[in-house]
């Protein structure tokens, strides 16, 4: 194992968070704060409870996923696509490092500010509604699996990307409409039965369910299938990212 | 003493099908500088950046310092470092911690004292806070080699060093490789500029077309291939050749004032002494004679051209 090789591309990229940030901690901080204000406390008071949890409360799991699989791809991403975007990475190939290492580096930077986004948003919450997490842990859990899966797919998404705008269009034409469409502002049993059914196939659904299932001890979905769901999107991840290694996809000709 | 790089049948053939490399075998000395040569699009970038780990392979092998570059990666490839052509830098990076970072991702500790040296060595150290965006060219290729040294390879690839480069910076770099070599580093540099090549190398490559079509210690090719001609300053200008000189390699300038003969520097006999005979015969007189060498240049384009 390089330690020093993880070390160094982890530093390095936290460096990069430093850098920029008012863009990579603020403005998620302060656009959640936003959703927070118009859906939590000015039409929230006027929305009934879900599930017995207070509509600006119900909506905390779901806004923190939202900026969670944001943040973890656009990081992840641009850590691997700007290398190659500016040819530095030239230098990442010829290292000694392996492909493992390589991934611990820039998914665990990426993880690590998409984990710290999401307690900041938790913190930022406070202000605006009361709450409780019924499971800690398994909140932590979950924060910590989604960061690092969907670092993972950033990360993924950056090896595949050969201009800027394939980077954006997976997260701006998938995710997003994934993530307002998973229950992040309501909950699926609101919607008709073939919406419902639908949903299912929505794999953000898994994700915000079980979340909020770690908040409030509810949920649409069974909290075990959601953890399956999410274990399993992470191994999907993990064999893409071993093959694109293993072939040398898009990183060597 | 066993070669530091050995390259065994090395092909490369890109997606595109465009052939790069067509079968190169190469032994690089230890603690020599080896110039690879040749026009643009010869395969050297590609040689360099399979040895590297940048491109792969589509057959044959390469060990460096007895590590196969693929089976056994890490310890060949914390022995190599590498400065591309092209200029790739973290724009938002200061130097010094763009230099640790590599000496990190090759593996190694920490060296403060170590950067300290190389940055003041390349002449960066007052730099070393400065983001490189900052940062003249001359110095951004600076910041390159101090990252391909800041793990202290005992190989060092360089990549058309001087390409668009100063002449001051020119010399400066061609004094930095001498220093390398001193510190027993093995340099292998690729280049367009034969003078480059002739100033520097002791060994010459010469690549043409995906095929290594000639290796070669300078001084041995200088003298193999050198042929030299003869300038005569004439006291009276010719309107021609006489016809009993016909036969010899003899041009004749336009002003009719010079006369050049054209001998092989390898032959027992040059035929100088005759030539300068027949000539006093003819009652051709000269001024002047001057002798000269013909350049790695000219040797490199007759190689190339015999193979067109």
């Amino acid at each position: 194992m390089n330690l020093y090789a993880i070390r160094a591309i982890y530093r390095f990229e936290m460096a990069r968070t430093f850098r920029t940030l008012l863009q990579s901690i603020a403005s998620p901080v302060i656009s959640t704060s936003l959703y927070f204000v118009v859906f939590g406390a000015a039409i929230g008071s006027r929305m009934g409870q879900i599930d017995g949890v207070p509509y600006g409360a119900f909506i905390i799991p779901g806004l923190i996923m939202l900026s969670l699989l944001n943040e973890s791809i656009s990081n992840a991403s641009f850590a691997i696509y700007m290398p190659k975007w500016t040819g530095t990475i030239y230098e990442l190939l010829s290292a000694p490092v392996n492909y493992c290492e390589i991934l611990i580096g820039y998914v665990g930077a990426a993880a690590t500010k998409s984990v710290v986004l999401g307690l900041l948003i938790l913190l930022t919450a406070r202000f605006f509604v009361d709450y409780r997490v019924e499971h800690p842990l398994v909140m932590l859990f979950f924060l910590v699996l989604t960061a690092v899966s969907f670092s993972l797919f950033g990360f993924i998404i950056g090896i595949w990307a050969d201009n800027f705008e394939k980077l954006q269009i997976i997260p701006l034409m998938i995710v997003t409409p994934l993530t307002f469409l998973g229950g992040s502002f309501y909950s699926i049993s609101m919607l008709p039965p073939v919406w419902q059914t639908v949903s299912l196939f929505n794999p953000v659904v898994y994700l915000v369910n079980g979340f909020r299932w770690s908040f409030f001890g509810t949920a649409d979905v069974d909290v075990r299938v959601c953890l399956v769901m999410m274990l399993g999107f992470l191994a999907l991840c993990i064999a893409v990212v071993w093959w694109v290694f293993r072939t040398g996809y898009r990183l060597k000709t | 003493m066993s070669p530091i790089i050995s390259i065994r049948g090395l092909t490369k053939a890109y997606a595109s099908g465009q052939v790069a490399l067509r079968g190169v075998d190469l032994e690089i000395r230890r603690g020599e500088i080896f110039a690879l040569l040749g026009p643009n699009g010869a395969g050297k970038t590609t040689l360099i950046g399979i040895v590297c780990g940048i491109v792969n392979p589509s057959s044959g092998t390469v060990l460096a310092d007895g590590h196969d570059i693929v089976r056994d990666y890490r310890a060949a490839r914390s022995r190599i470092g590498l400065v591309p052509q092209e200029l790739c830098v973290e724009a938002f990076e200061t130097v010094q911690d763009t230099v640790r970072f590599s000496r990190g991702l090759f593996g190694k500790p920490a060296n403060p004292a170590l950067i300290e040296r190389l940055l003041r060595d390349l002449t960066l150290w007052d730099k070393r806070a400065s983001p490189i965006k900052d940062l003249s060219g001359g110095m951004k290729r600076r910041v390159m080699i101090a990252k391909a040294l800041a793990h202290e390879p005992q190989i060092l690839f360089l990549d058309e060093p001087t390409a668009g480069v100063d002449v001051e910076l020119r010399q400066d770099m061609w004094a930095l490789v001498r220093a390398l070599r001193e510190g027993g580093v093995t340099v292998i540099l690729t280049t367009h500029y034969i003078e480059e090549a002739e100033e520097m190398a002791d060994r010459i490559g010469v690549i043409h077309r995906g095929e290594l079509i000639l290796v070669e210690d300078k001084d041995t090719l200088m003298r193999q291939l050198g042929t030299k001609q003869l300038s005569l300053q004439l006291r009276q200008p010719l309107e021609h050749i006489p016809a009993a000189l016909r036969d010899d390699p003899l041009e004749l300038s336009a002003d009719g004032q010079t006369l050049t003969f054209t001998f092989d520097a390898r032959a027992q006999d040059t035929g100088i002494a005759e030539l300068l005979r027949r000539l006093h015969d003819h009652g051709i007189d000269f001024r002047e004679l001057r002798s000269s060498e013909s350049s790695l240049e000219d040797i490199f384009v007759n190689l190339v051209r015999a193979r067109a």
